[in-house]
C-alpha cells in the first residue's frame, strides 16, 4: 500500500509499505477516506519530537471504512465508516475508567506521559498513523465510532482531534458567563477554542497570532477580536491596557512548541533544540492572564523542559490546565453541536490534496502557503 | 462526626496499598474540611470512578510483538498494545536502547533519542542508496508547493543557503592554503 514516508526534518514522500494486519484480537484494518495533517504533525515533521524515527508514517485524525478486524473486536465490523479519535485507549485502564482516554495506560510501552496516538513518534506508542492507504486501529472497540448517516464525512474527520482539541482547550479554561477569553494561535485548534469558548458563555473572545489571513478567519468564523502580534509592541502590555489593567479571565495557548514572536525562545526552542519547542504562548498566557485566572494549555510541546515563568503563576495565584484532548469523552455532546449547527468544522477545510501530493501538503501547511488553514488528504479520492 | 467521616476514610484507604497506611481516625480532624466540589480536574477526570489503585483492572490480552519493543523503565509492565512501526536497528538504534535505561525524567533519555533521530536521517539516506535509489530531496521537501506558492521566499532561501555554502567552501580554501603554506615553511 502507498504511505507517507518520513525521512528525517522538513523530507517526507510517498512510498510502499506493507500492509498493516491484525496483530492483537481488538485490532481492526481500516481503509482511509480522509486524513488531515495536523498543526501538532508539524513539531514531528520539523524534527522537534524525540523518537521520531525514519520510515514511519503520521497522521493521527482520520476517518475510514473498516477492512477487517481481529476475533475479539463487537461494535464494528467490516463496511462501517468509522471516525478514530486520535487516542488509542484500551477502556478498562486506571485512567481511561477516569475517562482520562488520551491518558491510557495500555497503549504505549515507550513513555508513561501520555497514551498511544498514532502517527506521532514511538514517544507516542510508534504506531503507523492515517497518511496511508490502510491503517492498523488497535482497541477498535473503544475508540472508532461509526459516522452517523446525517454527518459529513470532512466534518466527522475533524471530529477525530482538532474539534475536541479546541472544545476541551476551551472547557479545561473554566470560562464563566461574561469572560473575557484570550487565545493564543489562530491555527485550526485555536480557531475552534475561540468558537468554542462562546458555547461556554465568554463574553469576550480576543485571537493573536501573526498571519493575517487566519485571523481574518477566525474574526468571521468564531467570531472574535483578532490582533496581529507583530503589529502590537508587547502583547502582555496590550492585553491589560485592553481589560481596564487587570489582564484576561482565561488565556488559552493553542500554538506549542513551533511558536514565533520572541527571537531566544525560538532559536533555543525550535532551532537549538534546548527547549522542548518555543514556549512563546504559554509566556503570554501567563502574564496576560489576571491573578487568579485560568490558562489552558492545549499546544504540543516535547517531553524535556521549557522557559517559562513560574514565579509568576505562583504570585498571581493562576491556574494551569492541560492535556491531550479525551476524544471519546467528549464526542456524544461534539456530535450533537455538529448536528445543532453551533459548529460547523468542514468549514475550515481549506485545501483537499491525494496522498501522492502529501511533501506539498506538508510543505505548504507549514509555510503557512495559498491560504492553508486546514489540508486533507483523500487516499482513494 | 464519625458518621460522615468513616466512609470516606474507608474510600479513602481502598485507594492506596501502601504499606505505610495511617488510619485516619487515628488524626483529630481528618476531613474535615474536605470539599468534592473543590475539584479542579473536573471534568478532564472523573473522580467518582477513581478507585484508587487498579492494578487489577481487566487487562485486555496481551499483544505478542515479533518486533523489539523499547520500554520505558518507569512501566511496571508492558501495556497490553504495542506499535511495531519502526523497530530500532543501526547505530541509531543502539543509541535508543541506551537510551531507554534513563528514565523519562531524565534529560539524557531524550538527548540521546534526538540525537538517535539524527543519525537514523543518515542511515535513511545510506538505505536509500543501498537500493539504488537517489532521495529525491527537492520533491520531499514539497519544493512544488513552494514554487507554485512562495517563489519570492523559495528564491531567497536558495540565494541564503548559496551564500552561506560558498562562504564556508571559502573558508575551508583559505584554511588548507595557510595549512599548505605553513607546512611549506616547516619543510
Amino acid at each position: 500500500m502507498l504511505a507517507m514516508d518520513y525521512r528525517g526534518p522538513y523530507r517526507v514522500r510517498l512510498s510502499q509499505k506493507p500492509m498493516p494486519r491484525i496483530e492483537h484480537p481488538q485490532d481492526a484494518v481500516v481503509r482511509v477516506t480522509r486524513s488531515c495533517i495536523c498543526g501538532s504533525d508539524l513539531h514531528l515533521y520539523h524534527g522537534m519530537v524525540p523518537d521520531t524515527r525514519v520510515g514511519m508514517t503520521f497522521g493521527h485524525e482520520f476517518c475510514g471504512i473498516v477492512e477487517q478486524v481481529g476475533s475479539a473486536v463487537e461494535t464494528v465490523k467490516p463496511g462501517d465508516h468509522v471516525l478514530v479519535p486520535f487516542n488509542i485507549a484500551c477502556g478498562r485502564c486506571h485512567f481511561c475508567q477516569q475517562g482520562l482516554f488520551g491518558n491510557c495506560h495500555e497503549s504505549n510501552a515507550q513513555a508513561t506521559a501520555v497514551g498511544g496516538i498514532f502517527g506521532y513518534s514511538h514517544t507516542a506508542g510508534g504506531y503507523d498513523g492515517g497518511q496511508a492507504e490502510y491503517v492498523r486501529v488497535p482497541y477498535a472497540d473503544v475508540g472508532p465510532m461509526v459516522i452517523p448517516d446525517w454527518m459529513d464525512p470532512d466534518d466527522a474527520v475533524l471530529l477525530t482531534d482538532v474539534v475536541p482539541t479546541g472544545y476541551q482547550a476551551a472547557e479545561m479554561a473554566g470560562i464563566q458567563p461574561g469572560d473575557t477569553v484570550v487565545v493564543f494561535g489562530a491555527g485550526p485548534v485555536g480557531i475552534m477554542a475561540a468558537r468554542c469558548a462562546w458555547l461556554f458563555g465568554a463574553g469576550r473572545v480576543i485571537v493573536f497570532d501573526m498571519h493575517d489571513y487566519r485571523l481574518d478567519f477566525v474574526r468571521r468564523y468564531a467570531p472574535a477580536e483578532v490582533y496581529n502580534f507583530k503589529e502590537v509592541d508587547d502583547v502582555v502590555v496590550f492585553m491589560k491596557k485592553t481589560t481596564d489593567g487587570l489582564g484576561a479571565d482565561v488565556c488559552i495557548d493553542a500554538v506549542g512548541g513551533d511558536a514565533k514572536g520572541n527571537f531566544l525562545q525560538w532559536l533555543t526552542g525550535s532551532k537549538l533544540k534546548l527547549q522542548a519547542g518555543s514556549a512563546i504562548p504559554l509566556h503570554w498566557a501567563i502574564n496576560s492572564v489576571k491573578k487568579g485566572g485560568v490558562v489552558s494549555v492545549v499546544g504540543v510541546y516535547g517531553p524535556t523542559g521549557n522557559m517559562v515563568p513560574i514565579g509568576n503563576v505562583v504570585n498571581k495565584g493562576i491556574t494551569i490546565r492541560a492535556n491531550q484532548a479525551s476524544v471519546k469523552r467528549l464526542l456524544p455532546r461534539l456530535i450533537d453541536h455538529v448536528r445543532k449547527g453551533h459548529i460547523d468544522p468542514k468549514a475550515m477545510i481549506t485545501h483537499r490534496l491525494p496522498l501522492d501530493a502529501v511533501a506539498d501538503a506538508y510543505r505548504m501547511f507549514a509555510d503557512k502557503l495559498d491560504g492553508c488553514i486546514k489540508p486533507v488528504l483523500v487516499p482513494h479520492g | 462526626m464519625a458518621d460522615d467521616t468513616t466512609p470516606r476514610a474507608a474510600v479513602a484507604l481502598a485507594k492506596t496499598r501502601s504499606p505505610h497506611l495511617v488510619d485516619p481516625a487515628t488524626i483529630p480532624g481528618w476531613g474535615v474540611d474536605a470539599d468534592r466540589d473543590n475539584d479542579p480536574t473536573y471534568p478532564m477526570r472523573d473522580q467518582s470512578r477513581d478507585v484508587g489503585l487498579t492494578r487489577d483492572w481487566d487487562r485486555p490480552a496481551g499483544q505478542m510483538p515479533d518486533v523489539e519493543i523499547l520500554q520505558s523503565i518507569e512501566h511496571v509492565r508492558r501495556p497490553a498494545v504495542v506499535g511495531t512501526s519502526s523497530p530500532p536497528s543501526g547505530v541509531s538504534g543502539m543509541m535508543r536502547r541506551a537510551a531507554f535505561r534513563w528514565s523519562e525524567s531524565n534529560w539524557l533519555h531524550w538527548l540521546l533519542l534526538l540525537g538517535a533521530d539524527r543519525v537514523n536521517v543518515v542511515e535513511g539516506v545510506v538505505e536509500d542508496l543501498a537500493q539504488a535509489r537517489i532521495p529525491n530531496i527537492p520533491a520531499e521537501t514539497g519544493i512544488r508547493a513552494q514554487i507554485a506558492f512562495n517563489k519570492r521566499g523559495l528564491a531567497k532561501k536558495t540565494v541564503v543557503t548559496a551564500g552561506i555554502a560558498a562562504l564556508a567552501v571559502g573558508l575551508i580554501a583559505t584554511r588548507r592554503g595557510r595549512g599548505e603554506g605553513a607546512s611549506d615553511n616547516v619543510a
